[in-house]
């Protein structure tokens, strides 16, 4: 099916606020921050000031391998650009995030399927991570 | 303190209407309440506690206390948690009267989804400030792909098939045919859910839920309220309530807030599944059924597939008797909130006003059960127990 290619879907372009900058300003050098919690040594994402484990403030942002597997996945047929794939993955460093698989033949996505990090420009925004597979 | 027999459900109204282009958004609130107060027997001035959610326009319960002419209240609760507020709210409301904080509990929902043409597409609005929105709102997230996820990887890891998941569906059409406000009134086939359009993967445009206008009303009140009026009395005899998410990159798809909102709710109850005689599960999607039936314990988890399979659900042939208005996938899902309609059914079932062609025989006690919000992201999820007096 030639039409399951990715579509010129338009990016919205990410929220930033003064807590998220870090990670959006990591993401113009092409690095995937994710939190670590020193006091606990639980790593978390979406990544925040404090621990959401043991809601310690000792937190440092890692930056990702990049790795990942597919944890699920659903391919958006209702679009008017053409279908997209949602997905949340799991990083090898252990936390499942949200994402899209894009540049691939979505039929060949499957669950526990290895994807990596690739960064696509957003409509006026910094870029976002996505996935595709290896 | 527990709940239960504290309070009791005196008034239920489902507006007719399913596409309202002629009517305003806070109209329909106060129609719903006319409605439902007219249905306990009760007047505007006897109300004082109001409840209602994010679908009441403006500033919420103050703009639509103040418009309907709300003079007595003495308490408001404008709890959001999605579609299951309102299920959330006859408990929150329970608790109220229990603690005499108020006697006569309104609880509205309305709204024009349809007319608006606002059928759950890609999140933004509000939620641009949310926590989360800078690393989930580029990647086109919608109710639908983000509940076909769970389906995804619910049908990965037990083995559940499209045709089960269209079964849910199935017995929906069954009981919808006897609803003459429903939606969509005709039965369909396994065969033609799994052959309907795709929408996203593994769910079919039938696996959806209707994208309808209009709203509903509740009346809870004080016992001694309930026994001055004239009507069949509903009492609350359990409720449960619990909020779950992304937890940190702690996904975890297979299960809904259920799990934790049902024990809740069967122990303040002193019931067990395997009492219940009706259930009414909120169906945004047939996979949310799904989940929700194995999380409240009707099953065990990943059996749901095979639980509701050859029409387990549908009244007067299975066992467990579901949505026997059509629910939420082919009568009603008001305002993209479908937990108010299913408090309304479990209503007409123990008061044994349900259509002859569904009342289910000797029904003395219902579930009602929502999950709001979004089950691939976060969500709300509240179940109510309620017995026949």
């Amino acid at each position: 099916m030639s039409d399951q290619k990715t579509a010129p879907r338009k990016i919205f372009p990410p929220a930033v606020n003064t807590e998220t900058e870090k990670f959006w300003k990591a993401a113009e050098e092409g690095k995937l921050l994710y939190g670590w919690c020193l006091a606990c040594s639980e790593p978390h994402y979406y990544p925040r000031s404090f621990c959401p484990f043991c809601f310690s403030e000792r937190v440092e942002w890692r930056e990702a391998s990049g790795a990942a597997k597919v944890y699920s996945f659903s391919i958006m047929y209702r679009s008017p650009t053409g279908p997209y794939t949602i997905a949340y993955v799991e990083l090898a460093e252990g936390p499942r995030i949200m994402t899209n698989i894009v540049d691939c033949d979505f039929e060949k996505i499957a669950i526990d399927a290895p994807v990596r990090l690739v960064w696509k420009p957003s409509e006026g925004g910094a870029p976002v991570p996505f996935f595709t597979l290896v | 303190m527990s709940i239960k027999g504290k309070a009791y459900v005196m008034g239920a109204f489902e507006h007719p209407t399913r596409e309202a282009p002629d009517k305003s958004t806070p109209q329909l609130h106060a129609e719903c309440a006319r409605g439902a107060l007219a249905d306990a027997g009760l007047s505007k001035d006897d109300i004082d506690g109001y409840f209602c959610a994010g679908d009441a326009p403006g500033f919420g319960a103050l703009s639509m206390a103040d418009y309907m002419g709300l003079r007595k209240l003495r308490h408001v609760d404008s709890t959001e948690t999605g579609g299951s507020s309102y299920i959330l709210h006859v408990g929150h409301a329970a608790e109220a009267i229990a603690a005499g904080k108020c006697s006569v509990a309104l609880i509205t929902l309305a709204g024009r989804p349809r007319t608006e043409k606002g059928g759950g597409g890609p999140r933004g609005g509000g939620f641009a400030s949310a926590p989360e929105a800078g690393f989930e709102l580029p990647y086109g997230g919608t109710t639908h792909n983000q509940y076909a996820m769970c389906a995804t990887r619910h049908c990965h890891e037990f083995g559940t098939t499209s045709e089960q998941l269209a079964w849910i569906k199935v017995a929906a059409s069954h009981h919808a045919q006897w609803n003459p406000h429903a939606f969509l009134k005709e039965v369909v086939t396994v065969e033609e859910v799994v052959n309907s359009p795709m929408i996203a993967t593994p769910l079919h445009r039938l696996d959806c839920c209707v994208v309808t206008d209009g709203g509903g009303a509740l009346i809870v009140t004080s016992p001694d309220v309930a026994k001055r009026l004239n009507r069949p009395r509903v009492k609350v005899i359990g409720a449960g309530e619990a909020p779950k998410g992304t937890y940190g990159g702690k996904v975890d798809l297979t299960f809904s807030g259920a799990a934790w909102s049902g024990p809740k709710a069967f122990a303040e109850a002193g019931v067990t599944p395997s009492d219940i005689k009706y259930a009414s599960i909120y169906d945004s999607f047939t996979i949310t059924v799904l989940m929700q039936l194995e999380d409240l314990g009707f099953c065990a988890k990943g059996e749901g597939g095979k639980f509701v399979a050859d029409g387990n659900l549908i009244s007067g042939v299975g066992k467990l008797p579901f949505n026997t208005d059509g629910g939420g996938l082919c009568n009603n899902h008001p305002t993209n909130r479908g937990g108010i309609t299913k408090v309304i059914e479990a209503v007409r079932q123990l008061r044994g006003e349900a259509h002859p062609k569904v009342q289910v025989k000797n029904c003395d006690l219902a579930i009602a059960h929502g999950t709001g919000g979004s089950l691939g992201t976060r969500h709300g999820s509240a179940t109510l127990i309620m017995e026949r007096e």
